[in-house]
């Protein structure tokens, strides 16, 4: 009778060890971070869908149900499909000029010099900046009256005062000041995800091609990016998301022109959304970005599986 | 295939000279040992063949000629790297190939050859692998077949046996030895176990320090070392190398036995106490300490069981043992060896 009695845990026994309880614990643990993904990106998307459908504007905040028709709107506006268009330039633009200078960057780093250690540190620099001052520095550099770059063409006399470029009033050569500010911003995270990749392989391996036969670009382009391939592929997703998501270099370099030549999504679904007031076509713009980065992403992480087995 | 000789290598990193002056000559097909303690400078010394490595001075010749200032590629020298060195993405079959490639060999003849690797090492159903979905003996083979299938002018292997298991290592040791007899390619082998070495050099080259000590064949290693350092790392247990006469006597613990086993001839007697002894099965190793002697040091008897029974040998009790004179080695005060006495 005894025992039985004692064998019936008491409430304070239970709880106390509660903690102790891997499911009850990990949940704890999640928790805010699911919490915080829910509130502050799931929510906001189902906003965004629902005022993509609707007739809201801040004029009129309507929730007005209006199916795709703000969609069929901004498909049918050529200045949108020229924002589209953009995007993908800016953003392959920008991804291939860093990742070609991550790439050299890195194999210059990874040689032995003096006061390589320094250099090392200072790369890290055009990461470290606040975008806003650097963009604002650059903007400068491209300045019809001031800037430096044609004060250095006019000085090595590779064109005159008269025929100088007008950087940033130029349509494409205000996309080629907004790709290059963003691949000088990016080139620093390249160049850390190549030496990290390029330090990871042994070096038997590529001894082993160096008495193999392999040069210098045998070695680099059928060895070392082959083997490096996955983590670049992950640093390519980031750069991809981060720049086709981006709107501050446009916003403080160019504000989307000259007549729209560097308007890209996010600035555009800023400029109708939040500064016209338009909410639901805005929402609308924003939303083209979702399919796109959905497949990218898809894409590739499926080819990073398929070369990890 | 070529012989491969080197005049005075010396390599330095630095202040230390990792290879101090080695000069050797291995002829066309000879299977050379490199025999050391780790660190000795042989993973040094094989790169400086194979041309990873630039030596500080002195002169490599392949072939007879002078090849100091050729790069890796136009040497012709095949390395198996300790760790084996495979292209993770790279199929076995590409991994084998991938030599072939780099000198733009025909495709036709680029298959043909890898099929004859493949076969040779007995990896033909293992091509279309990824290395890292091969065991450790396979990889190893796949490694060797990656060197040879271009058929080069001399073979290097580091410590080929390392990543393997005891027992897998000494079937391996079996048939890299067959192998290199069938090939009859130059093979310069790099190891620190003295079993290794004696098993499968034609001659073994003894380094210490990044200097050969002695070059010779495994008897005349085992049997003549040129020094202690020589004496005292060939063989296990080691030799037993006592100071006597402002020099050293060396014997080795199966030469040490007790004195009524020696019949036929000269010897000299020593008091041995026990202190332990070991039972191998085809064996019998004892531990103890010679009278007149330094007390402290151990030395060792390798005695067959069947003539040495159990209660025969106890901790703590002399016994008088013997060496046959012929079986005495004799070294300088420097460790050097002194001509017979
Ligand atoms: N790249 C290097 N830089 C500096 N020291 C080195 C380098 N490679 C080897 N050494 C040194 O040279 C000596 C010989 O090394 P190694 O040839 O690898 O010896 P082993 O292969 O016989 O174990 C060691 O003391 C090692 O620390
Ligand atoms: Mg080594």
């Amino acid at each position: 009778m005894v025992a039985i009695a004692d064998s019936v845990p008491k409430p304070t026994a239970r709880f106390r060890f509660i903690l102790d309880r891997r499911d009850v614990f990990g949940s704890l643990m999640v928790a805010p971070a699911i919490l915080y993904v829910l509130l502050l990106v799931g929510v906001p998307l189902l906003m965004a869908v629902y005022y993509s459908l609707s007739a809201y504007t801040i004029y009129n905040p309507s929730w007005r149900f209006v199916g795709l028709s703000n969609f069929i709107d901004i498909v049918n506006n050529p200045v949108f499909r020229q924002t589209l268009y953009n995007t993908f330039i800016f953003t392959f633009g920008s991804q291939i000029l860093g990742l070609v200078l991550g790439k050299f960057g890195a194999l210059l780093l990874l040689r032995p010099f003096p006061g390589r250690k320094l250099v090392r540190a200072l790369i890290i620099l055009p990461w470290a900046v606040p975008i806003a001052l650097a963009t604002v520095a650059w903007e400068w550099m491209f300045d019809s009256l001031y800037s430096v770059i044609n004060w250095t063409l006019i000085a090595l006399g590779i064109v005159t005062r008269s025929n100088a470029p007008n950087w940033l009033g130029t349509p494409h050569l205000a996309m080629l000041c907004v790709i290059v500010v963003n691949a000088w911003r990016f080139f620093p995270f390249a160049i850390v995800i190549f030496l990290a990749g390029i330090t990871a392989i042994p070096q038997d391996v590529l001894d082993a091609a160096t008495i193999d036969g392999a040069g210098f670009w045998r070695r680099n382009y059928q060895i070392i990016m082959p083997m490096i391939l996955p983590i670049v592929a992950v640093g390519l997703i980031f750069g991809f998301v981060f720049t086709f998501t981006d709107l501050s270099i446009v916003f403080l370099m160019t504000m989307g022109g000259p007549v729209g030549a560097t308007s890209v999504l996010g600035f555009a679904g800023f400029q109708t959304g939040i500064n016209s007031g338009d909410v639901s076509h805005g929402a609308a713009i924003s939303l083209f970005m979702l399919p796109v980065l959905l497949v990218v992403v898809v894409a590739m992480l499926r080819f990073i599986r398929r070369r990890e087995i | 295939m070529a012989a491969v000789s080197t005049r005075n290598i010396v390599k330095k990193f630095g202040e230390l000279a990792a290879v101090n002056g080695i000069s050797l000559d291995v002829p066309n097909g000879e299977f050379m040992v490199l025999l050391g303690p780790s660190g000795c400078g042989k993973t040094t010394f094989l790169r400086i063949i194979c041309g990873l490595e630039q030596q500080t001075s002195g002169d490599l010749l392949i072939g007879g000629d002078i090849v100091n200032d050729v790069p890796p590629r136009a040497r012709g020298v095949a390395m198996m790297f300790q760790s084996y060195g495979l292209y993770p993405h790279f199929s076995v079959r590409h991994n084998i190939a991938f030599p072939l490639r780099t000198q733009r060999v025909p495709g036709a003849e680029i298959n043909k050859k890898v099929a004859w690797a493949a076969q040779l090492l007995g990896i033909d159903h293992l091509l279309d692998r990824r290395p890292r979905q091969l065991s450790g003996g396979e990889r190893q083979r796949v490694a060797l077949a990656r060197a040879l299938v271009r058929e080069p002018t001399a073979l290097l292997l580091d410590e080929p046996l390392s990543n393997l298991d005891a027992k897998l290592r000494a079937f391996a040791r079996q048939e890299i030895k067959q192998f290199q007899q069938r090939v009859g390619v130059t093979t310069i082998y790099v190891t620190h176990d003295q079993v290794e070495a004696m098993g499968m050099g034609d001659r073994i080259a003894v380094i210490d320090h990044g200097q050969v000590r002695q070059v010779g064949t495994p008897s005349e290693i085992y049997d003549n070392p040129a020094d202690r350092f020589v004496a005292a790392f060939v063989g296990a247990p080691p030799m037993n190398i006592v100071a006597r006469n402002g020099g050293y006597l060396g014997f080795r613990p199966e030469n040490f036995l007790p004195k009524d086993m020696i019949k036929d001839a000269a010897f000299t007697e020593f008091k041995f106490r026990v202190d332990r002894s070991e039972y191998l099965g085809s064996e019998r190793i004892v531990y103890g300490a010679l009278e007149g002697f330094d007390p402290k040091q151990v030395i060792t008897a390798k005695l067959p069981p069947a003539h040495v029974a159990d209660e025969w040998i106890r901790p703590g009790e002399w016994h008088l043992f013997a060496v046959r004179n012929s079986a005495l080695r004799h070294f300088d005060d420097d460790g050097k060896r002194r001509s017979r006495l």
